[in-house]
């Protein structure tokens, strides 16, 4: 796989093709470059039959196909993307061609911004606890399913009877839209008709009932909750896999040994799989720092922002379009950050089996 | 892919009365007890965590045929008669229908650019040697480590200036520009495991490069297509964060979870319409869970391959 040009390049010996003096005459550069741009079917002849024509077919079927995707992708992907950086430091409203240069402005402004240190530690709390917390469920659930279900014979571990079903069901939030997942619990934890509060009354314990999860001190805990919900399901299923895959004679030797449970799982299913736990971290961690679907639509009227919410807010309602983009700068940095710091941290040799 | 996590589980109902084989056993009698306590644990977790699940979704779909009044007086009880008119009310005054068709259309058109632009690119990018194959290939996988947000500004007055702001084909296009980087990381990887004696005989039998890709290697990266295909299906129906970026003008142009934020948004405190709301909900995920729930193995699949990247 080398970037050079193809070594299919033909050697420029005379060779017949059509049977000695049937040689149709040497084609220009200029033919062969401009056959680039036809399709095989409309190519002379002449063109057609001339030994390089096989690199101009293999170029023009390589460009052909990547224009396209590439032309979207730049545009649309890439081209922003760059631009951010520069946006970032400019005091651009959004509205209009003009801006100035700030440089490192917009990123001082935002040292004395109360309200994006508030929207910070939010995204900050929510990437700390909501991987920790969700695949903490998510690998004890798998483990569950896994091997905790009774001895059989023949078997050194066997899954709960249903496990299948188990993981249909917990993977479901998966496949639903953030947004309707947002609206779902936004309906749960609302106050008057909500089945939290009622719940709770139901009880006995109406005393705990909130009046407002959804704004002041509560709002951080219930997002974070609703995170979690909605992708423990899917490390189950992810983690099953993963576990499914260490070989069964792993397990009978732990077991010939005296391993109990918490033993084979602390010893031997978890240093197996961490691989696949490290990487659904990082995801999660991503995860954890999007959050604007949940925010924006489950305190709808402000109050509590994360980061990406607060890039919103800033550039489609308040004009302040280069403000903004440092916000995004600064998201892109803590991903980096985080996704740099975890692939360090947690490597470790390569377990084979 | 999940089919081999636990063989012994299909085994149905069966007592084993004689108890665990003791040779798998070397502590028995400490060890039986153990079992028991941890598996009425097990189960208990286990259950509490379906009820958890799915017990929000099923609140809402069983409200969504209560009157309205039940839904506010008694939101724990079942329905006191079934409310029909709330999905007629979801349908046609609050625009459900409307949105329902428009994500379609757009899911129909970005789904075929993504897929059809996808396995090309990563098509070429794994069998074909060129000058900037790699940097074309570190080009697209870059895409994968920056966040959305960090585009999102810039990319808003990128589709102003090109006239695509607030449109369809302008949604289309993102969309299909923002899955591409998965889908051809997804792909390349696909299509170097595919063999390629294939790939040589079509040459020599003549077949040109186009219909080698069409008629040889699409039908036997079909897996993997598929994989990707529901990763992005899901991606695209459910994609909340760019219409409401980009596509925010016009109420009748929402798609799906944008009109159903829009409609809980707009619910007053006093004259909210919950049984509409929730039967739009209930609209939207009924199709999603029917599609799930018949093809849970693939589904899953495609979508934890996502956090294999």
């Amino acid at each position: 796989m080398d970037t050079q040009v193809s070594p299919v390049v033909d050697p420029p010996t005379p060779a017949s093709r059509g049977g000695p003096g049937a040689r149709p005459p040497a084609v220009s550069r200029v033919a062969l470059a401009a056959a680039l741009l036809l399709p095989p079917r409309l190519t002379p002849e002449s063109v057609r039959y001339d030994r390089r024509y096989r690199t101009v077919d293999r170029y023009r079927f390589v460009c052909w196909f990547l224009a396209p995707p590439l032309l979207i992708y730049t545009v649309l992907v890439i081209w922003p993307f760059l631009q951010a950086f520069f946006y970032a430091m400019t005091d651009w409203t959004g509205f209009g061609g003009e801006f100035s240069m700030v440089w490192s402005g917009n990123f001082s402004r935002m040292w004395r911004d109360d309200a994006f240190w508030d929207a910070l530690a939010n995204s900050l709390v929510l990437l700390v606890l909501a991987p920790v917390i969700t695949l903490a469920l998510g690998l004890f659930f798998a483990y569950m399913l896994n091997a905790g279900g009774r001895h059989r014979r023949s078997e050194s571990v066997g899954g709960v009877r249903g496990a299948a079903f188990y993981k249909i069901v917990y993977f479901l939030p998966q496949v639903l839209s953030v947004a309707i997942i947002a609206i779902v619990w936004a309906r749960v934890f609302s106050p008057r008709s909500g089945l939290v509060n009622t719940g709770l009354e139901a009880v006995g314990l109406g005393s705990l009932a909130q009046d407002n999860w959804l704004g002041g001190s509560w709002a951080r805990w219930v997002i974070l909750l609703v995170l979690c919900w909605s992708f423990v399901g899917f490390y189950v299923v992810l983690f099953s896999a993963a576990m499914a895959a260490v070989p069964r004679d792993i397990y009978e030797a732990a077991l010939l040994d005296g391993a109990g449970r918490a033993a084979t799982f602390f010893r031997v299913t978890f240093p197996l799989t961490w691989d696949t736990v490290r990487t659904g971290w990082i995801y999660m961690g991503i995860q954890a720092l999007d959050a604007f679907a949940l925010v924006i639509v489950m305190v709808p009227r402000g109050g509590f922002d994360v980061l990406p919410t607060y890039l919103y807010l800033k550039a489609f309602r308040e004009g302040q379009a280069g403000y903004a983009t440092a916000v995004g700068v600064v998201l892109f940095l803590i991903t980096l950050v985080f996704t740099l710091v975890m692939m360090r941290v947690g490597r470790r040799d390569r377990i084979e089996f | 892919m999940t089919a081999t996590a636990s063989p012994g589980t299909a085994d149905g109902p069966r007592p084993a009365p004689q108890g665990p084989a003791p040779r798998h056993r070397p502590g028995a009698g400490g060890g039986r007890s153990e079992g028991g306590v941890l598996n009425v644990f097990a189960h208990s977790f286990l259950i509490i965590w379906v009820v958890m699940a799915v017990g929000p979704v099923l609140w809402i779909v069983l409200s969504s045929l209560k009157p309205t009044g039940d839904i506010t007086g008694s939101p724990f009880g079942l329905p006191t008669g079934v409310e029909w008119e709330n999905f007629t009310t979801a349908w046609t005054e609050a625009s459900v229908g409307r949105y329902a068709l428009n994500s379609v259309i757009v899911l129909a058109f970005s789904l075929t650019g993504t897929m059809l632009l996808g396995a090309m690119a990563a098509y070429v990018i794994a069998r074909y040697e060129f000058f900037g194959n790699r940097a074309v290939h570190y080009l697209f996988i870059g895409g994968l480590m920056f966040p959305v947000f960090l585009a999102l500004v810039p990319l808003y007055f990128v589709m102003d200036n090109l006239g695509l702001l607030n449109t369809r084909p302008g949604l289309v296009l993102v969309y299909i520009g923002y899955s591409l980087p998965f889908t051809i990381f997804f792909l390349t990887a696909f299509f170097r495991t595919l063999p390629g004696a294939v790939h040589e005989a079509a040459t020599i039998d003549g077949a040109s490069h186009t219909r080698i890709f069409f008629q040889i290697m699409l039908p036997m990266a079909k897996p993997g297509l598929v994989s990707i295909g529901i990763f992005n299906f899901l991606g695209h129906w459910n994609q909340f964060v760019l219409p409401r970026v980009l596509n925010n003008a016009d109420e009748e142009n929402f798609v799906l979870p944008q009109g159903l934020a829009s409609l809980m948004v707009q619910q007053g405190s006093y004259d909210a319409n919950w049984g509409a709301l929730y039967a739009g909900l209930t609209i939207a995920m009924l199709p999603i869970l029917v599609v799930y729930l018949s093809f849970q193995r693939q589904v899953q699949a495609g979508l934890t391959a996502g956090a294999l990247k």
